[in-house]
C-alpha cells in the first residue's frame, strides 16, 4: 500500500470516513450519505456539507468470516446495514458488541476505530463504524 | 521569581473527556499464563482490534467538546500525549484534529515523556492560551501500552486517555488552574530504544528515586508556592502504575485514602500510562462539587512531575452531564481470556 495514487484515494474521503461529513440539498433539503454533488430527487447541484449525528438503527446485518484483504485479522467480524437518524442508509462495521447482542432495529452510535491496516509499512486507515450507544 | 507556573491571564478546563475500552483482562488470567499468583492490580483495560491511542484519543476528546460546547474550528493547538503511537513517522495528532473536525487552523503535535506526555501537553495548553496566543487548546493523554510478555508490567500496562479543552477563565469554566509546577530530572528508569517492540526497566530502580522522588517533590513545591498544605485539597490524583505506589505517596505527604480513592482506577482499570492521571482527574471531575480542590501530580519516566492545583467551578454541575462518565466506560466491560488478549494486542503473526 505505498503507491500514491491510492494513498491520494483514501485521503480525499478522510473527512467523510473520519466523521460522518454528509451532503445536504438546499432545494428539497433531502440528506446524503456519502456526499453527493447533485441531488438525485431535485437535480439541484445546490449541495451543503452537514455534519450527521452518528446515531441510527440496525435494519439487517451478516457476520463476515472470510474478509477481503486487509481486514483478515478482525474476523469474525459483524457488518451491518444502519439507518441514519437522518435518513441515509450506510453498510459499516459494528464494533464493541457480541454477535448474540445484535437485533433488528438496534440502536447505535458511530464511534471511529481502524477499518484497514495495511501491512507492517503501509498507511492506516481510520473510518466510522457503529456500537451500542453509552449513555447519555 | 517563584518556580511556579502560572499565565498572566487565569485559565481552566473548559470542557474534558475520557475513554476507556470495554475489554478486560484478569490479573489472574496472565498469572495463569505465566505461573504468577501475587498482582499489583485486579484487572486492567485492553484495546479491541480496532483501537489504538488515536481512537482513543478521538473519543475522549468528541466527550470533551460535548462538555465545551464550543465550534471545534475555535481549537488553535491540539496536543497528544503518548508513547504508543500507532506511526513511528507521522503525527497521530492531525488524525484526532481531522476527527474532531478541528482542522485547517491549528497548530497539532504528538508530545512524548513517557506517562507523563499528557500532563505535558496540558501544560502547553496553559501557556498558549494564558499568553492569549489562542483562544482554546486540547490537551489529550492517551495509550494503549505494551508490556513484554511475562514482565511484571504486562500484569498492569492497559489501554485508555482523556481530553482537556483549556480556556480562559470565566463563567463558564468547570474547573481552573491556581498554578502548576514542573519538576524533572535524567533518572534512567524506563526506556525503549528506536525499533524495539517492548520497553526495558531498572527494576528496583523505578520506585524509590524514579517515581516517588519526582512525585513528592513536584507536589511538595507546588504546595510551598501556592502557600497550601495537604489539607487544602478535597481530592488528589497521582500517576498510579499500580495501586500501592499512588496510595504510598499519599501516606508520605499525610493526604488521606479517601482523598485519593475517587481518582485510583488502576486496580480496575491497570495503568493507561500518558492517560493515567488524566482518566483519574476525569473520575474526580465527574463526582466533584463547585469549589472543591484537587491536587493532580503525574509521572513520567526518565523521569519527571507536573503538578497542578485545581478549583472546581459552578459550570460543572450542568455539563458533566453532557457526556458519558468516567465509570460508564469503566463498568462497561467484556472479559477476555489470555488468548484473545494476545490477539488484540497484535501478538500474533498471520
Ligand atoms: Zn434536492
Amino acid at each position: 500500500m505505498g503507491r500514491p495514487m491510492q494513498v491520494a484515494r483514501y485521503w480525499r474521503h478522510f473527512k467523510e470516513k473520519y466523521r460522518m461529513v454528509g451532503t445536504k440539498c438546499k432545494e428539497c433539503g433531502e440528506i446524503y450519505f456519502p456526499p453527493r454533488q447533485v441531488c438525485p430527487k431535485c437535480g439541484s447541484r445546490e449541495m451543503e456539507d452537514v455534519q450527521l449525528s452518528g446515531k441510527g438503527k440496525v435494519l439487517s446485518w451478516t457476520i463476515v468470516r472470510n474478509p477481503p484483504s486487509g481486514f483478515e485479522y478482525f474476523r469474525p467480524y459483524p457488518l451491518a446495514l444502519i439507518e441514519l437518524e437522518e435518513g441515509p442508509i450506510v453498510l459499516a462495521q459494528l464494533t464493541d458488541v457480541d454477535e448474540n447482542q445484535i437485533d433488528f432495529g438496534m440502536e447505535v452510535e458511530m464511534v471511529t476505530r481502524k477499518i484497514r491496516e495495511f501491512e507492517g509499512d503501509g498507511l492506516i486507515l481510520y473510518g466510522y463504524k457503529f456500537r451500542p450507544p453509552i449513555k447519555p | 521569581m517563584g518556580k511556579l507556573l502560572k499565565p498572566n491571564k487565569e485559565v481552566g478546563i473548559v470542557g474534558y473527556g475520557a475513554y476507556v475500552p470495554m475489554y478486560r483482562i484478569k490479573a489472574e488470567e496472565i498469572g495463569r499464563v505465566w505461573g504468577v499468583n501475587s498482582f499489583p492490580i485486579q484487572e486492567k483495560s485492553v484495546n479491541n482490534l480496532d483501537e489504538d491511542a488515536i481512537t482513543i484519543g478521538i473519543e475522549a476528546a468528541r466527550n470533551a467538546l460535548k462538555r465545551a460546547q464550543i465550534d471545534p474550528k475555535e481549537i488553535r493547538a491540539l496536543w497528544f500525549g503518548t508513547e504508543s503511537k500507532p506511526y513511528a513517522v507521522k503525527p497521530s495528532a492531525t488524525v484526532i484534529a481531522e476527527a474532531i473536525g478541528a482542522t485547517p487552523d491549528l497548530d497539532a503535535a504528538d508530545f512524548e515523556f513517557a506517562c507523563k506526555a499528557g500532563t505535558e501537553a496540558l501544560q502547553a495548553s496553559i501557556g498558549f492560551v494564558g499568553s492569549g496566543m489562542a483562544k482554546y487548546a486540547m490537551a489529550i493523554g492517551a495509550d494503549t501500552s505494551q508490556g513484554r510478555p511475562g514482565d511484571h508490567l504486562e500484569f498492569t500496562a492497559s489501554a485508555g486517555g482523556a481530553a482537556y479543552i483549556v480556556g480562559e477563565k470565566d463563567s463558564e469554566t468547570l474547573a481552573y488552574f491556581e498554578g502548576s509546577y514542573s519538576y524533572v530530572t535524567d533518572t534512567p528508569d524506563f526506556w525503549r530504544r528506536q525499533h524495539e517492540h517492548y520497553p526495558r526497566h531498572g527494576n528496583r530502580f523505578t520506585g524509590e528515586p524514579a517515581y516517588f522522588h519526582q512525585i513528592i517533590s513536584a507536589a511538595k513545591g507546588l504546595m510551598e508556592e501556592l502557600n497550601y498544605s495537604p489539607s487544602d485539597f478535597d481530592y488528589a490524583v497521582f500517576h498510579q502504575p499500580n495501586v500501592k505506589f499512588p496510595l504510598t505517596v499519599a501516606k508520605i505527604l499525610g493526604i488521606p485514602k479517601e482523598k485519593v480513592l475517587p481518582g485510583l482506577l488502576s486496580g480496575i482499570i491497570g495503568n493507561t500510562y500518558s492517560g493515567a492521571t488524566l482518566v483519574g482527574i476525569s473520575a474526580v471531575l465527574d463526582i466533584a462539587k463547585p469549589g472543591d480542590r484537587i491536587l493532580w501530580v503525574s509521572f513520567g519516566s526518565g523521569a519527571g512531575s507536573d503538578a497542578f492545583s485545581l478549583v472546581v467551578q459552578d459550570a460543572i454541575e450542568e455539563k458533566r452531564d453532557l457526556a458519558p462518565k468516567t465509570m460508564d466506560y469503566v463498568n462497561r466491560k467484556k472479559y477476555i481470556d489470555y488468548a484473545l488478549y494476545a490477539k488484540h494486542r497484535s501478538k500474533y503473526i498471520l
